[in-house]
């Protein structure tokens, strides 16, 4: 069965433009906050969501990029040691509120390594976490903060999402398994 | 990527380019507070180093630990490696402590690749004989493409004993192998006789060479070599290929001077240019480290191997 | 500045250019002028019946100084040399400080320089004090202008040195090793060669072999390394076929004979005469006849005095005690005429190759051994190749132990010209 196309390029930009909308409304505005983008894609989004805060409030937040791969609890346990991404914060987290930014949130082990990531980088006032999409299947008790979409999928299937920084496109699409990863 | 690092011959270019890559963000950690990441917790990281370094091993000590490892060291004073242990003794010893990584240095040609056979983790050559230094070539090129941003066309020389250098032989491979233009300078005494063979120039003319470089990659000259007569003295030597503070002006703008370590300063370089700001030895060191979190990463962050055939 | 001079009507020999020939040659400040530039106050130097060439150049010769001025200086070799023909020679390090540094080398070229007799070439030691297991500072003396390198005297000790010089020297232009071929354990304690007449005269003896073993282990070196390697002094019918055979290979080796080696035999020693006392050793007649062949056709490739001066009280003693060696500046030439070209073993225009232009190539003595045309420096010989003379003191040399002392000789030098100036005229050496 061909992909499924779940989110096209204008929901997605509806689904940023309200996210920041919340950030902003649970915060209390942009004061001490920070955004980091957990990298790949993660950042892409991040970067769009401090242009849309920006908009909006006038405000111009820190965005950072967060490579979590060293923090991964399967290393050791693929075929091939997992793929390294930069990570590039300039700015000081610590007593900062950080919304940790992700394009997928599944399982919840990403967002476990990130929390560590952050933690050994210093002590934020908080953390919040913002996802376009929640597949649900959560393996650890992690929850998103700001969801873009929720989406119920089956394990065995793929969520894939575009980006035009990097895909050329916007679209979250839904694979059946067996089809291109 | 191979299980083990014996050779620059057992990297690809790509793998190289891999490296280097993940370099990038291990290089990133070391400016951090907090310079650890718990990537290689829980595995254990040993070094056996029968030949005298202490920068190599601490480099490869703090790169273990900076990736959570646990580090045991074996090194030539006070083990069981001078009450006169056998090697293959040594190395099944390692291998009943549950070593994930072998991080070897010794004075014997092929003494990694030996090791291989008797233990089960990844074995990491740190330098043997006068043989292959790998690891050394790879963070040669790191600081060669951080500086320069390119190692294709790159013009490098290697000036001093290439014949018992370890070191130039894998940064030669590694350079010919990223596309880079080597040129070996030196005694016709201590240039070996199949350069020819390595895709590189000869020349014995320091003098023609320098001003067409964007690097000088400059090898300790070894007193002991003087002593089996591979050339008369330490003073002409200085005097006919040595990077003295007259030679400094002939390198162009923008190019940049290299040493592995430990230096003789006053033979291969004049102490001035040691110390001048286009000499980026501290820069080596610093990319050392970064390099081996790399190398450590990418060989034990994969899956382990099914066990072999094994004892 | 001296004069300007025409030689008139001599037999011109030039192998460089190939010329040989009856004409003029005009010598005018320093160099060789065209005929025609002649001016009007030139003086005319009648040499019919005369032949004319570039200045001999002797590839090896020991002056002595620094060390032994008693056998013999460098101005008192100097000018047995110009008499001899010489306009360059070329002086082994054997001295005393032995030349293996550019301070002694320095010396050296100024002895030569203040003389003014002959250009001198000094050959630098390969190893430090010649002892055969350290490399000397071969770049340093590089600098101060040597080009070829030596132990002569002895025989560099290992394969292992001679192969780190022979690959040493090539960072270097044109450079080359010249290594005397003896075996010291199988020629220890010989006095001649080891023959029928060694046997006889109840002497210890040198084998050829002795010689031959390092000729054959130099080639080899030579091989593994694809050096420049030159042999002293070859002595022995063996050394030249293995010359032979390693220069067909395409290997750079060349090779040197010494006059009283295309001369003499060890039945020359029947009479235990010092003069005859030589190393290499004075071998049989098969051996001397290989060397002439070997000489003509090319295998050879230049003759070399091996000048050795000693003082009289050091020779005329039992011949056991004495020390090997013979002087030969001032009969190097007619030696050659007289036992080779007169007798039609070899052509003048051979001889001269041989003795001039060859070494020249050999030591880098550019401004010698011709070609003789306008405008190179004039360092010329004129000879009379008829004139019979008895080879007897006084010398030149401080020295008197030439092994043609009281042999009669066909051919003597009567003109040198060294860098235009006529050093030697009418036989008489001019300072």
């Amino acid at each position: 069965m061909s992909p499924a196309t779940i989110l096209d390029e204008a929901e997605i930009r509806r689904a940023v433009t309200r996210i920041a909308h919340e950030v902003l409304e649970r915060n209390h505005g942009a004061g001490g906050v920070a955004l980091v983008g957990i990298a790949a894609r993660g950042d892409d989004l991040a970067r769009r969501l401090a242009l849309e805060i920006e908009r909006i409030e006038g405000a111009s937040l820190p965005v950072g990029v967060l490579d979590i791969t060293f923090y991964r609890d399967d290393i050791g346990i693929r075929a091939e040691a997992p793929e390294v991404h930069e990570t590039r914060i300039d700015f000081d987290i610590n007593d900062r509120t950080v919304v940790l930014v992700d394009d997928v949130l599944f399982t919840g082990r990403t967002i476990r390594a990130a929390l560590d990531a952050l933690v050994d980088l210093g002590r934020p006032r908080a953390i919040q976490l913002a996802v376009l999409v929640d597949r649900g299947h959560r393996e650890l008790p992690i929850r998103a903060d700001y969801v873009g979409k929720n989406v119920p999928t089956r394990t065995d299937e793929q969520v894939r999402v575009c980006l035009k920084e990097v895909d050329g496109e916007d679209a979250v699409v839904v694979e059946e398994p067996g089809g291109s990863a | 990527m191979n299980k083990h690092l014996l050779s620059i011959h057992d990297v690809s270019a790509d793998d190289i380019v891999r490296i280097l890559d993940t370099a990038e963000s291990f290089r990133e950690v070391g400016t951090r507070v907090i310079k650890k990441v718990p990537a290689l917790r829980g595995r254990t990281v040993v070094n056996l180093f029968y030949e005298n370094s202490t920068r190599t091993r601490i480099s490869f000590e703090l790169a273990a630990k900076r990736l959570s490892a646990d580090v045991i060291n074996f090194t030539t004073s006070g083990t069981s490696v001078a009450k006169g242990e056998s090697l293959k003794d040594t190395a099944l010893t390692l291998q009943a402590m549950g070593a994930d990584a072998v991080v070897i240095r010794h004075s014997s040609s092929g003494a990694p690749l030996t090791l291989t056979k008797w233990v089960r983790g990844s074995v990491l050559n740190a330098g043997d004989g006068t043989h292959e230094h790998p690891t050394q070539a790879l963070l040669d090129l790191y600081t060669m493409r951080d500086r320069v941003g390119r190692l294709e066309g790159l013009r490098v020389a290697i000036i001093g004993d290439v014949l018992h250098s370890r070191v130039a032989r894998s940064l030669s491979f590694a350079l010919v192998k990223m596309g880079a233009d080597v040129t070996l300078v030196g005694p016709p005494t201590l240039i070996p006789p199949d350069a020819a063979s390595w895709g590189v120039a000869v020349s014995y003319d320091v003098e023609e060479v320098l001003p067409k470089l964007d690097v000088c990659y400059l090898l300790r000259v070894q007193r002991e070599r003087q002593r089996q007569q591979y050339f008369p003295s330490v003073r002409e030597y200085a005097r006919l290929f040595g990077l003295t503070r007259d030679r400094v002006g002939l390198l162009p703008e923008g190019s940049m001077i290299m040493h592995p370590g430990p230096m003789n300063r006053g033979v291969e370089i004049d102490s001035d240019v040691a110390d001048l700001p286009q000499a980026v030895m501290e820069e080596q060191v610093t990319n050392g480290i970064a390099i081996r979190m790399s190398l450590l990463y990418l060989l034990l962050g994969g899956r382990a191997e099914e066990v072999g055939a094994d004892a | 500045m001296p004069d300007a001079l025409l030689f008139t009507g001599a037999r011109v020999v030039d192998p460089a250019s190939g010329r040989d020939e009856v004409g003029d040659v005009l010598v005018s400040g320093g160099l060789v002028r065209a005929v025609g530039d002649a001016p009007a106050g030139v003086t005319r130097i009648d040499c019919s019946g005369l032949v004319l060439a570039p200045g001999l150049v002797d590839p090896h010769t020991h002056l002595r100084e620094p060390g032994r001025e008693d056998k013999e200086t460098v101005e008192t070799g100097c000018r047995a040399a110009a008499l001899g023909g010489y306009t360059a020679v070329s002086p082994m390090p054997n001295t005393d400080p032995v030349a293996d540094n550019a301070a002694v080398i320095h010396e050296v070229l100024d002895l030569g320089a203040r003389a003014g007799l002959c250009d001198v070439f000094p050959v630098g030691a390969i190893t430090r004090g010649r002892d055969g297991g350290s490399m000397a500072e071969l770049g340093e003396m590089v600098e101060a202008g040597v080009r070829v390198f030596s132990d002569d005297g002895s025989a560099v000790a290992t394969p292992r040195v001679l192969r780190n010089a022979l690959t040493y020297v090539k960072a270097f232009e044109d450079v080359v090793i010249a290594e005397h071929c003896e075996d010291d354990s199988l020629a220890a304690d010989g006095q001649m060669h080891e023959g029928e007449h060694s046997y006889a005269l109840g002497l210890a003896g040198k084998p050829r072999e002795s010689e031959e073993i390092v000729v054959a282990r130099d080639i080899a070196v030579a091989r593994l390394t694809a050096g420049r390697l030159h042999l002293l002094h070859l002595s022995s019918a063996g050394s030249v076929d293995l010359v032979r055979r390693a220069k067909a290979e395409g290997l750079r080796v060349s090779a040197e004979a010494t006059p009283h080696h295309l001369v003499f035999t060890d039945e020359n020693l029947v009479t235990y005469d010092t003069n005859f006392k030589v190393n290499p050793p004075l071998r049989t007649a098969e051996d001397r006849d290989a060397i002439r062949a070997a000489l003509v056709d090319g295998t050879i490739d230049v003759v070399g005095t091996d000048h050795a001066p000693h003082a009289v009280e050091e020779k005329e003693v039992e011949f056991d005690q004495a020390p090997p060696g013979t002087i030969g500046l001032e009969t190097a030439l007619a030696a050659i005429l007289t036992h080779l070209v007169v007798p039609g073993l070899m052509s003048l225009g051979r001889a001269i190759e041989v003795l001039s232009t060859a070494p020249a190539r050999l030591i880098g003595a550019a401004d010698h051994g011709g070609p003789i045309e306008p405008g190179r420096p004039a360092n010329l010989v004129v000879f009379d190749p008829e004139l019979e003379w008895v080879v007897e003191p006084p010398f030149a040399s401080r020295s008197r132990n030439s092994a043609f002392l009281g042999t009669t000789l066909r051919g003597r030098v009567v003109h040198t010209v060294y860098r235009g100036e006529l050093v030697v005229a009418d036989g008489k050496a001019q300072r």
